[in-house]
């Protein structure tokens, strides 16, 4: 590609344009090529499965017919609504877990204990090192226990919060790190802020965007969690959706209810974004 | 302040250190990095535990009270204005906490923020205004709250040179007006000299002087003193009696009692002057020009008097007729000057 670029500007380039001037223009000519091109790919390969599950959910009883069968099943679908409903139920129980559990610890860590930063950096960053099979047989007598009693499917949310510790941390640890957190505790406490006030009404409300950030990234692995919920025998929307896709003759369903899930992290990552940056500018 | 002492570890950064502020004047507290003056104030302000001594704040021991319960208000070195908050509320947070109505607090907030010539920029936030503001807006912040001494940690040295000089001015000027009692730490000389009614300069976590600017200038108690606060030739003299003589000039001392015998004379370079013309020629005190810093309405001129070079700092009039390489004599005005014995640092001239 570069080298037709290069072709391409060679009539252009006048005796002006073999000088270190001409020579920066062509090479920013050409990494912008370059720029284009990767976005391209970049951008079809995200892309393309997306339009065709679309495509797909929206697909009639006869090839090359539309139809919004595939949408309407979502809510009567048996076992589907259920599905959703448990997930977006862990979703938002995880999420809050994690950020009353994370943000108050870092803010401590930060001002108070900062020798325990690296411990505290690898116990949260461990889960990413274990294969969710081995979290799974782990687990098990755990959940088994969980069953026994017949708790709901809610209980997963414990797992869940330890699966998303390393996504939460990074998140919160690079908001923390943005401001001058010593510093603003400081001027707090010389004020006459105790440690709750410094913490919520000074810190806290600082690393506003981080805490969205940690949100977000939680809810997102909730929507998305296949493995532990199958093996541990919760009906969430993803083993929910993965038994449809082996059961139904009309697999358009699972399709439509994927790309449902998808818009809904979308408009999550897009309001998340919005409220953020709206904070930002008071 | 008794006794106050602050270990890290194996570095003693505060070695007993003994300091009394009296009401309504401003110490500025000053050394090089490292020599314990912001432990000093952080201790003072609650924000470490000392490990040794006593703080008492109108007759109180407040030695182990936490931060928040001292009523100290602090200016950091860092901006510290809280980002999510107007300039307003940033001024008010102090008195919220203390439970003051709103409407109290916001007419307090507004006239100290008239103190520092703010009320424009109530509404804005923190990255809306520039950095000379913001810490215009952390002083209105800790005066808010009535504090009985307030600290300042070298707030002006993130600020460049124009601004800082207003900025000093101010807080001077305001220090003044509210009469609050002042602790201000800085490692330039030029702004402790310029705002404090005393000035204590530290080295090693202990105090080497305190005194009134004018006399930690001109009759330094060290030989550190007199060598980090202001510009010190270094050359060697021989006392006896009352004087010492240095490159044929007798000059007094500071300290009579200096045994008799050879030292290095402490001399300033305001008091190295031009030697008049019938002493021009030769001496012990003529060489060549090396360097001329023209630095306003004086200069400084440095010669090379062959064993050794010695800066004068010369009215810029006198420093024009002068070029480098050009042959001048010198003379050393008689003021009294301080002596260390032999080189080694020790201290000729106790107490001033």
């Amino acid at each position: 590609m570069a080298a037709v670029t290069s072709l391409g500007e060679t009539p252009l380039a006048g005796p002006a344009a073999r000088g270190p001037q001409g020579m920066q223009r062509r090479r920013r000519r050409r990494l912008n090529a370059f720029r284009y091109v990767v976005f391209t790919l970049f951008g079809v390969f995200i892309a393309a499965p997306l339009v065709s599950m679309t495509r797909f959910s929206l697909e009639g009883r006869k090839l090359g017919t539309w139809s919004l069968a595939a949408w309407k099943q979502i809510v009567s679908y048996p076992g589907l609504p259920g599905g959703v409903a448990l997930t977006l139920e862990l979703a938002v129980i995880t999420s809050i877990v994690m950020v009353v559990l994370m943000v108050p610890t870092m803010i401590w860590i930060k001002l108070r204990v900062v020798w325990f930063t690296r411990i505290f950096e690898f116990l949260c960053l461990l889960p990413l090192t274990i294969p969710a099979i081995a979290l799974v047989v782990g687990l098990a007598p755990v959940y088994n226990r969980i069953q026994h009693y017949s708790l709901s499917g809610l209980q997963l949310f414990w797992v869940y919060v330890v699966l998303a510790l390393p996504f939460a941390y990074r998140a919160l640890a690079s908001g923390l790190d943005a401001i001058d957190a010593v510093t603003l505790a400081e001027a707090a406490r010389s004020l006459g802020a105790n440690w709750f006030t410094v913490m919520f009404r000074v810190i806290a409300p600082n690393m506003w965007q981080a805490i969205l950030n940690a949100l977000l990234l939680t809810a997102s692995l909730v929507l998305g969690e296949y493995t532990i919920a199958y093996l541990l025998l919760y009906n969430t929307l993803q083993p929910t959706l993965y038994s449809i896709s082996r059961n139904t003759p009309n697999a358009g369903v699972v399709f439509s209810t994927s790309v449902a899930s998808l818009l809904f992290a979308f408009v999550l990552l897009a309001i998340l974004s919005y409220a953020g940056r709206q904070r930002r500018r008071g | 302040m008794e006794r106050l002492t602050r270990r890290y570890g194996a570095v003693t950064a505060l070695d007993g250190l003994d300091l009394t502020l009296r009401p309504g004047e401003l110490i500025a507290l000053l050394g090089p990095s490292g020599c314990g003056k912001t432990t000093t104030l952080r201790l003072l302000a609650g924000l470490e535990d000392a490990d040794d001594g006593s703080i008492t704040v109108g007759g109180r021991d407040i030695t182990h009270l936490p931060a928040s319960k001292r009523d100290m208000g602090m200016v950091f070195q860092a901006y510290s204005l809280f980002p999510h908050m107007t300039v307003l509320q940033n001024v008010a947070f102090g008195l919220r906490l203390r439970r003051v109505a709103k409407a109290d607090r916001d007419r307090r907030a507004m006239e100290i923020l008239e103190l520092v010539g703010l009320t424009e920029q109530a509404a804005r936030y923190a990255h809306q205004i520039s950095g000379g503001q913001q810490q215009r807006v952390a002083l209105a912040r800790a005066l808010a709250i009535e504090p009985q001494v307030l600290l300042l940690d070298e707030p002006l040295s993130a600020l460049d040179a124009k601004v800082r000089a207003q900025l000093r001015d101010q807080i001077r000027r305001i220090q003044l007006e509210v009469g609050i009692t002042t602790l201000f730490v800085t490692h330039d000389q030029e702004e402790a000299l310029a705002i404090a009614d005393r000035v204590g300069v530290m080295r090693a976590g202990q105090l080497e002087q305190l005194a009134p600017p004018t006399e930690v200038y001109s009759r330094p108690a060290t030989p550190f003193v007199a060598e980090f606060v202001g510009l010190t030739n270094r050359l060697p003299g021989m006392v006896s009696g009352s004087t010492v003589a240095v490159r044929g000039c007798d000059l007094p001392l500071v300290d009579l009692g200096t045994p008799a015998g050879p030292v290095t004379a402490l001399i300033r370079p305001e008091a190295v002057t031009l030697a008049s013309e019938s002493a021009a020629g030769s001496g012990p005190l003529a060489g060549t020009v090396i360097a001329i810093t023209f630095l306003g309405a004086t200069s400084r001129v440095t010669v090379n008097l062959g064993d050794t070079t010695i800066m004068a700092q010369l009215p810029t009039s006198d420093a024009t007729e002068l070029s480098a390489g050009s042959f001048v004599a010198l003379s050393i005005r008689p003021d009294p000057v301080l002596v260390s014995v032999a080189d080694n640092d020790s201290v000729a001239a106790s107490e001033v």
